[in-house]
């Protein structure tokens, strides 16, 4: 096992420079969506850095997307700050909001864990809609032109936008890697598999419990700033229930607890939603088919597949 | 600034004395006449390029738009079909791409950049819930595509978009609720209680209501926002002040006949007098169980669900185009109520387009600018067969278009129109110039 | 309107909201305690009893009575063979893993949805309630003359909703007649406390599963019936019964039946009595964060059992 880390290295580097290469080669249409799905897929790897390899299974991850999202809309827009400034505040704002209800929902876990994170998502949302006059309520706002430049690049064009998003994606995963292959990667895997076992070997499994919240949320939050500025737009919609199931659905059909997997999930949904609505109404039927389908013959995900069959040293 | 605007009430006035004299003289023979001779118009087609002209149909299939977007997919569907036997658009066909949004603002600019970058669609259109319309406005600026909304949202004209972004169908809300507070301070009452939707469409009421009713010498006594995803509200109709005279009421959503209904048990027969949009029972049979407490109350109506009995001949035409009975429901099925107040703007947008891309001598996406600025050109539309709903002022500056508001009746379960406000009743000041703006 | 009067309709609203709550929260409650899984389609079966009600009362056209009783009885039948036949199809499959459970009732959720608009439209539709007539209810107040009654405006509930408030408690007991006096009642309780035991005792579990997922179904089903008359039947109408159902089986001790019923009082009645005081949106942000902290301070829920 000792060449496992090397080759992961290389295998994860391997996906960012394709990704890299994509660029020169996709069409405007699937260039733009790439875009979309690495911001995206960040927000999907922080979630499994929770959920795959820590066991904590959150409903309410979109109040951490949504808390980076407005903490940088709100910044710009009230305080005018520039849009590097502004995504460092929604990183914080992200930071500090994962702390504090990482603080209160470890109190629990299981379902009562599923629910706590789905109430204080739940809370944020109304809250957003009551803070109307700052928020613009359900509508959101525009993240004006002028805002979205950064070290003088203009995030609306596409090239910088596409480099914007794979610098997050890329930034993420590396975090990510260095992660699972260090100490407290193993512990948090270790409180998955059995949490009364870990702490019964000595570890604090709360304070590791804590930083995995903590982080995942930091995380997510990053991805939700991002998409304000790469896309433009900060709305309520990104507070609501389905961008809490999104990343849950994402890693789980990648393969929750593989660095790759958030990625896989987040591309084959995004298309399987496009294709499947070009041909049909019922897209969303395709989608509930689609999960089931996995749930019953692929259990741990795209990548859990690869992984138990192949490839075994896939971190 | 000011001055322009009086020019064009001058030249409204005049349009408006014009109206009378083409009212019924088929006003807009060419769609007329070809309609008549379909074999012509195809005809037109081969001498024309034979590419389609592709507009990108931005619909809320799925979601809590579905109600509203399946009648504007409808009303489409008719408009480019009279469009098209009528020879299309500078003599080429029109093809209607629709993708649905899911009511989404995120899957909403997804859409938009499917249009511009896959689909190959000359522009983008439909659009109704606000949150998509901000959402995926910024994109249709940054493709430069031009991008046609139906929504009524106080955002284009607010300066909030962009230039690619225009309105020309519907009034927007702020304009029509302006309209409403004379009619209102003087027929029904001055103390004026609210209730509305605790999310931006209703907040744009309760601010420009409140400032209208103010300036009317009226005053609004208590504001009362409803949270979203709310089912039940018999318990906010208690914070209702006795004194209230007219209760003013907007609600969207699935939840809108529960609303209504509890409003009705509330009163009991007593209560005040009934002012509200009908966006409340927007897609809703009046004569449905439970809502006979509404006979005698006023409706706001972008226009009217039923059939009048002054309709002109254009406004016959367009029902029957697109499939509607005296009551405003579907011709084949007569509980398929339409959101007829709102849905006529698809009809009326795509004709404002079909007149930019002839005033541009549209070819193809390379004159996407030019289309834009013909469409800031256009000034009065006046009412016919293109435009249904009666008379309209285009801004070009803001990208908004303002027209006549209809104020409803509810008489033995049908809705009667009582008063058409006059155009000039929904100006207000500019808040943006989007010609400023680089194409 | 006066405080008091004010305070009372919001409770009457709250009772309105607390049967139904309770009827749709026990069949999530039951289908945790037997089976141990998260149905997160349970909202979705609560939409399909209230879209089936509309379908019914539709065809039976003639008497809005005569179509409320055939809704009352065939909707939460039918949603209840859904529901078995999907736990035979998919959760059987996957052996009841929670995890698995909650991703396959996500999908699930989408294909109802899905099928539901394809098949009934977008629209929110009305069922017109059986009876339905308008009681005005008095108040006191110390007038000069001491005591006195008077009617204040708008202070009223309807026939019907006295009948929703009042059917809650029957099928409640008709429910826990089932369960302690039925051999049916046995089988489940058996079940529930060890199914491999009962498993030895031959008891065939997996149809006992499939009913249990079919019986909860029925009950969410059941509560949307009673409530369309109030509510219109739409099929996006499932997202609001499933998380409050959560939040009522959490809160009153997950898998306990008499813990559920409370909070579903509880949560139910809460809601009005919070809206009294606070503007609307901020009454429901109070609420959703007084549960949330309730559940972290008590994970074990109000009515739990205090586990080790």
């Amino acid at each position: 096992m000792r060449g496992a880390p090397v080759k992961s290295l290389a295998l994860h580097l391997g996906l960012i420079a394709l990704l890299f290469a994509l660029q020169f080669v996709l069409p405007a249409y699937h260039h733009g969506n790439l875009a979309r799905i690495m911001v995206m897929a960040a927000y999907a790897m922080g979630y499994n850095l929770m959920f795959g390899y820590t066991g904590l299974l959150s409903l309410g991850h979109a109040m951490f997307f949504a808390a980076g999202m407005y903490g940088m809309g709100l910044s710009v827009q009230y305080l005018g700050l520039s849009a590097g400034s502004g995504f460092l505040a929604g990183v914080a704002a992200a930071f500090a909001l994962s702390l504090g209800v990482a603080l209160l929902a470890l109190r629990t876990s299981g379902v009562a864990f599923m629910i706590v994170t789905l109430m204080f998502a739940q809370a944020l949302y109304l809250a957003i809609l009551h803070f109307a006059p700052w928020t613009r309520g359900d509508e959101g706002f525009v993240i004006p032109r002028a805002a979205r430049v950064f070290l003088g690049l203009d995030l609306a064009d596409p090239t910088i936008r596409y480099g914007a998003a794979l610098t997050l994606f890329a930034l993420v995963m590396l975090a990510m890697l260095c992660l699972v292959h260090a100490r407290e990667g193993r512990v948090l895997v270790a409180i998955r598999e059995n949490e009364p076992r870990a702490e019964m070997l000595g570890y604090d499994t709360w304070r590791h419990k804590l930083f995995a919240v903590t982080a995942s949320g930091t995380i997510s939050g990053a991805a939700g700033a991002a998409y304000g500025l790469l896309f433009g737009y900060v709305g309520a919609a990104f507070a609501q229930v389905p961008y809490s199931i999104f990343p849950l659905l994402w890693v789980l059909l990648g393969g929750a607890g593989t660095l790759i997997g958030p990625f896989i999930g987040t591309l084959f949904m995004f298309y399987l939603i496009d294709i499947a609505s070009g041909m049909t109404d019922a897209y969303m039927l395709a989608v509930g088919v689609a999960l089931l389908l996995l749930t019953l013959f692929a259990p741990r995900g795209i990548m859990g597949v690869i992984r138990e069959r192949w490839v075994r040293w896939l971190p | 600034m000011q001055g322009d605007w009086t020019m064009k009430r001058k030249s409204l006035n005049g349009a408006l004395t014009r109206r009378n004299v083409l009212k019924g003289a088929g006003a807009l023979g060419a769609a007329g006449a070809a309609t008549a001779l379909p074999g012509v118009a195809r005809m037109a087609w081969a001498a024309g390029s034979d590419q389609p002209i592709r507009i990108g149909f931005q619909v809320h299939r799925t979601g809590i738009g579905a109600t509203y977007g399946r009648w504007y997919e409808r009303v489409t569907n008719a408009a480019t079909r009279v469009i098209n036997e009528a020879g299309g658009i500078n003599g080429r066909p029109v093809e209607i791409v629709a993708e649905d949004d899911g009511t989404d603002p995120k899957r909403g600019a997804e859409v938009v950049e499917k249009f511009a970058n896959q689909h190959e669609c000359d522009i983008a259109y439909g659009t109704l819930f606000s949150h998509v319309v901000i959402g995926s406005a910024p994109r249709a600026g940054e493709l430069k595509i031009p991008y046609f909304v139906v929504s009524e949202g106080h955002h284009v004209a607010s300066g909030m978009l962009n230039r690619y972004t225009l309105q020309p169908g519907i009034t927007d809300v702020k304009s029509q609720v302006q309209a409403m507070a004379p009619f209102v301070a003087e027929n029904l009452g001055r103390k004026v209680t609210m209730i509305f939707p605790d999310f931006a469409f209703g907040h744009n009421h309760r601010d420009f209501f409140s400032e209208a009713i103010t300036a009317q010498g009226g005053e609004v006594l208590e504001k009362i926002a409803i949270p979203p995803t709310e089912t039940s509200f018999t318990k906010y109709f208690a914070r209702i002040p006795r004194d209230t005279e007219v209760l003013y009421h907007v609600m969207v959503g699935p939840s809108v006949l529960t609303f209504v209904k509890e409003m009705g048990e509330f009163f009991g027969g007593a209560g005040p007098a009934l002012f509200g949009f009908i966006d409340s029972l927007e897609g809703v049979d009046i004569a449905t169980p439970g809502l006979e407490f509404l006979e005698g109350s006023y409706f706001w109506e972008g226009m009217p669900r039923y059939a009048q009995p002054d309709d002109p001949d254009y406004v016959k035409y367009y029902r029957e185009q697109v499939g509607l009975d005296d009551n405003g429901a579907s011709v084949d099925d007569p509980k398929d109520v339409s959101t007829n107040a709102h849905m006529f703007a698809c009809w009326e947008t795509l004709f404002t387009i079909k007149k930019g891309m002839e005033d541009a001598g549209y070819r193809g996406p390379q004159d996407r600018a030019a289309l834009i600025e013909a469409v800031e050109a256009i000034d009065i539309m006046l009412p016919g067969r293109e435009h249904p709903q009666g008379a309209k002022v285009f801004n070009g500056r803001t990208h908004q278009v303002f027209g006549e508001q209809y104020i409803s009746r509810v008489k033995k379960g049908r809705l009667e129109v009582q008063h058409h406000t006059a155009i000039e009743e929904g100006f207000y000041p500019d808040e943006v110039d989007y010609t400023k703006q680089p194409l | 309107m006066e405080f008091g009067p004010h305070l009372m309709l919001a409770m009457l609203e709250g009772l309105v909201q607390a049967s139904v709550l309770t009827l749709t929260a026990l069949g999530l409650s039951l289908v945790f305690g037997v089976m141990r899984v998260v149905n997160v389609a349970h909202g979705e079966f609560f939409m399909l009893g209230a879209v089936f009600s509309w379908w019914i009362t539709q065809a039976v056209g003639a008497s809005p009575a005569l179509g409320f009783i055939a809704a009352l009885l065939l909707a939460p039948l039918l949603v209840g063979l859904i529901a078995a036949l999907a736990d035979w199809l998919v959760l059987r499959r996957i052996e009841y893993d929670p995890e698995r459970t909650i991703v396959a009732t996500i999908g699930l959720l989408y294909i109802i949805q899905q099928l539901t608009l394809m098949s009934f439209g977008p629209d929110a539709r009305p069922v017109p309630p059986p009876f339905n007539s308008r009681i005005a209810l008095p108040w006191f107040e110390w007038g000069e003359g001491g005591l006195s009654l008077y009617w204040p405006w708008g202070l009223s509930i309807t026939s019907y909703k006295l009948f929703v408030i009042l059917a809650a408690p029957a099928v409640l007991a008709a429910l826990w007649l089932v369960m302690a006096r039925s051999r049916l009642g046995l089988v489940l309780r058996a079940t529930r406390i060890d199914g491999e035991i009962a498993r030895t005792f031959a008891i065939p579990v997996e149809k006992v599963y499939a009913l249990v997922f079919g019986i909860g179904a029925a009950l969410a089903a059941l509560g949307a019936v009673l409530v369309v008359p109030i509510q219109q039947a739409h099929y996006l109408m499932g997202g609001d019964p499933l998380l409050l159902s959560f939040i009522v089986v959490i809160i009153g001790g997950l898998g306990s039946l008499r813990g559920t019923v409370l909070a579903a009082v509880l949560i139910g009645m809460s809601d009005g009595i919070i809206s009294v005081f606070f503007t609307p949106t901020l009454a429901k942000i109070i609420a959703t964060l007084l549960v949330a902290m309730v559940l972290v301070f008590r994970p074990e829920g109000l009515f739990g059992e205090r586990r080790a």
